[in-house]
């Protein structure tokens, strides 16, 4: 058993404790010992959040070590940047290619680095590095909403977990409005991170 | 059967378990979830309180009541419980009582750090600290035992990293079928504390704390972990897992009974070492304890007193003490981007925009650029001395408005303060409804005895937003949802002896100013409630409103909003349809009128 340290980060509001939530409880399952934590400063408005989950034989610090990250999971493309130097050198960074400017960028402060620069940072520390065409995916599937299902099917992708786990936990969790589309997100988000990793394309 | 619970759940269920039915808090992060969470079971009683202060006193009087009994808060709320709690070591319990602390190493959401280990041995209060969920499930059960069985309050001490950390759980046990029945046994000598009784009850404490210490030298979960013999770890709480992750082969002694410690545990474990050192997070609690004993210890030279640790803090600061060789460094520095911070902000149709904007231009000279420095004010600006609650967000850029926050309820005895010291500026608080319950009220009544000047500001927004939407006495929302009786904020002012109140919009930004101006020029205490709901809790979704190209001048005056809804797109001023919920407070801002209603 491969012991597994995922890193999700984004913004509040985008989803990604749930996905962490969810990662941790498919860990579980498959018979892993788990640990995961969120880090959220002032009862989180539209601020950084950070979720860490860790999958293993024995799992002791709820918090991944620097350069000891596998899947570094950017719900946010700045967000992804900030934490790259957590990945270890083989890790692979996939980011969703979502922008979400800080009111400090906004108001004149530090500009808001494009995804070239963002790319050059992740790119200092692993060669493995996936852009998400999630906004394209949640238009296909009618669900803005559902970007967290979009990194949920992407890792997927990378972890030999069968479907049905996953599917489980996703029929548990999403309102049964929401539910067709979430697992057409999921699906799709592992399909387009499928063919990428095939294809080794890293845009 | 095994469940994944992060600390804050397992504390609640272990509770349980343990025959815990009635249960008293005061919402705070990190530990607002305990309460949360038992009050899903069935058959129990759980309640938010006022304040600590009020949620200890009612936890005592129901554990006096012969009914086991569960008091939780965090760290600073201890504080304003201390009272009672110290009380409550004195006359001891009838049923089990457990008080829980989370504490909250680097402040992730408190306006201070501190240890809480010190208070249990102030007051003489046995402690447990748990490592994780699993232990934090076991340890409930211990928790009640000793509190039933030495006649006290124990101290469950838990931090962020534990309360928020999630992990795998045994579920062993099951709700006792008997219950503690209520029932109070009269005995003057142990629950009314004049001094000749309170005397006799001080010789028991010792007593009991003598009993402890031997006790806990057998309790099972403090745990010696037999590795290398050249280096021996004595740790605590979360710090135990980091110490694990760091030293693969030495030596451990994880502690669960913080006080009293197993002092000869403790010895023992320290001969079979050529080295010990305690990792601990925050104050050198337990290197004290060890080095009481007359071992030779090292701890706070190399590991810090201040925040939060993590593995790579405890990694650095073992190669720093010689424990661990150092890492080799990546030769190539990464490239150098600068990557904007992102901070909290208010929501998008936050009730406490307007006021706050209003203070902003109220009570600071404009041509002077905000700057960290200390400057002395100019005649006309005022001091806003604030409160904690959503509203201290508007301490950031850009709304940037306020003066003062201390703790709970502070800020009216601020302004109090200044204007009694000579301060020659006006000033006002500004309180949130949920604060000026839990400790505004005293302040209050103050200002009217003092016939203070002072404007206090309530920014009532229907419930307790910033730890996610809790009732108080002033919605009547109980902890199930459900509607009751209410305090009556307005009537409560007047009753306390406040002529001067009024009660305007939180979206009508003219209507604020007129209050607050008028307020702030009469020479008597006054109050402004600004009513508006709390957008995120009661989901307030009005006409989104939008930027008309042809009239905005891309002035940016409408990012001093700060609203998360209005975004810059293609470098022009835009508003997220989906995220704007209509407060049209933006469209009061705008000076060429260019923010108008989307027409359906
Ligand atoms: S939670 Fe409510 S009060 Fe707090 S920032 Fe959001 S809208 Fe404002
Ligand atoms: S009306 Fe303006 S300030 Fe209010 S939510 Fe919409 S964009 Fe934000």
């Amino acid at each position: 058993m491969k012991d597994v340290n995922v890193l999700m980060v984004g913004v509040g509001g985008q989803g990604v404790i749930l996905a962490s939530d969810a990662l941790a409880e498919i860990g579980m399952k498959a018979g892993y010992d788990v640990k995961k934590t969120d880090s959220l400063g002032m009862a989180q408005r539209g601020g950084s959040v950070v979720s860490n989950v860790r999958w293993g034989q024995n799992v002791f610090s709820p918090m991944i070590k620097k350069g000891e990250v596998d899947f570094l999971i950017g719900f946010e493309e700045i967000e992804a940047a900030r934490w790259a130097s957590y990945l270890s050198p083989g890790g692979v960074a996939i980011v969703a290619d979502v922008t979400i400017i800080p009111v400090s960028s906004m108001s004149g402060g530090v500009p808001y680095p494009g995804w070239d620069k963002i790319k050059s940072i992740l790119a200092h520390y692993t060669e493995k590095v996936y852009l998400l065409p999630a906004a394209r995916i949640g238009e296909e599937v009618k669900n803005p909403r559902a970007l967290n299902m979009v990194m949920m099917g992407a890792i997927a992708a990378f972890l030999d977990l069968k479907d049905e786990l996953w599917l489980e936990d996703i029929r548990r969790k999403v309102p049964p409005k929401f539910l067709d589309s979430s697992i057409q997100a999921f699906h799709k988000g592992a399909q387009v991170t499928q063919s990428m990793k095939e294809k080794g394309v890293s845009r | 059967m095994k469940q994944l619970l992060s600390g804050n759940e397992a504390m609640a269920l272990g509770a349980y378990h343990s025959g815990v039915s009635f249960a008293t808090a005061y919402p705070g992060t990190p530990s607002t979830e305990i309460l949360e969470s038992f009050s899903q079971f069935k058959g129990v009683y759980a309640e938010w309180s006022i304040n600590e202060k009020v949620a200890m006193e009612v936890g005592m009087g129901a554990a006096y009541g012969g009914v086991r009994t569960m008091v939780s808060m965090k760290h600073v709320g201890l504080n304003v419980a201390a009272d009672p709690f110290f009380a409550l070591s004195t006359t001891g319990t009838n049923a089990g009582i457990v008080v829980i602390s989370c504490d909250d190493p680097g402040e992730h959401s408190s306006q201070g750090e501190q240890d809480n280990r010190h208070l249990a041995k102030m007051a003489k209060v046995p402690m447990l600290e748990p490592t994780d969920s699993q232990e934090v499930y076991e340890l409930m059960q211990w928790a009640i035992k000793i509190s039933e069985e030495f006649d006290t309050p124990v101290l469950f001490r838990s931090t962020t990293r534990i309360s928020h950390c999630k992990s795998i759980v045994d579920i062993t046990k099951d709700r006792p079928a008997e219950t503690k029945k209520p029932g109070f046994m009269r005995s003057s000598a142990k629950y009314v504390m004049v001094p000749s009784n309170a005397r006799v009850r001080r010789t028991n404490m010792e007593e009991r704390i003598t009993k402890l210490k031997a006790w806990v030298e057998d309790f099972p979960m403090n745990q010696i972990i037999r590795g290398d013999r050249k280096l021996g770890v004595i740790t605590s709480g979360v710090a135990y897992q980091y110490a694990r992750e760091v030293f693969k082969n030495a030596s451990f002694l994880k502690l669960v009974t913080t006080y009293p410690v197993p002092a000869n545990m403790i010895r023992k474990f320290a001969s079979e070492v050529d080295r010990v050192i305690v990792i601990e997070e925050n104050d050198p609690y337990l290197e004290e304890e060890v080095r009481m004993l007359g071992i030779k210890v090292s701890g706070k030279e190399f590991f810090p007193i201040i925040g939060e640790f993590n593995p790579e803090i405890v990694e650095a600061a073992a190669v720093k003490a010689g424990l661990l060789p150092a890492p080799v460094v990546a030769s190539k520095p990464p490239p150098a981007v600068q990557i904007p911070p992102r901070r909290p902000q208010l929501c998008a149709g936050c009730p406490h925009v307007g006021p706050e904007m209003i203070l902003r231009k109220l009570g600071f000279d404009s041509s002077i650029k905000p700057s960290p420095v200390l400057r002395p004010l100019t005649e006309k600006e005022m001091v806003i001395a604030a409160d904690i609650g959503c509203y201290t967000l508007g301490v950031y850029e850009p709304l940037g408005a306020l003066d003062t926050c201390a703790c709970m309820g502070a800020s009216i005895g601020h302004a109090i303060g200044m204007e009694k010291a000579g301060v020659p500026n006006k000033t006002v608080s500004v309180i949130g409804d949920s604060t000026f319950m839990h400790s505004g009220i005293t302040g209050l009544a103050d200002m009217v005895f003092k016939q203070s000047a002072n404007t206090v500001i309530i920014l009532d927004n229907g419930t307790t937003a910033m730890t996610g939407g809790q009732g108080h006495p002033g919605t009547g929302m109980a902890m199930d949802g459900s509607k009751g009786p209410q305090v009556n904020l307005e009537k409560l002012c007047e009753g306390i002896g406040i002529k001067d109140i009024k009660v305007v919009s939180a979206y009508d930004m003219a209507a604020i100013e007129a209050a607050i101006k008028a307020s702030t020029a009469a020479k008597e205490p006054s109050v402004v409630i600004v009513r508006g709901l709390c957008a995120l809790k009661f989901k307030v979704k009005n006409t989104s409103r939008r930027v008309d190209p042809d009239l905005c001048i891309d002035c940016r005056g409408c990012l001093d909003v700060g609203c998360p809804a209005i975004i810059i797109q293609n470098d022009a001023v835009q508003i997220d349809a989906a995220a704007c919920v209509g407060c049209g407070v933006c469209q009061q801002v705008c000076p060429q009128e260019a923010i108008v209603e989307m027409k359906s």
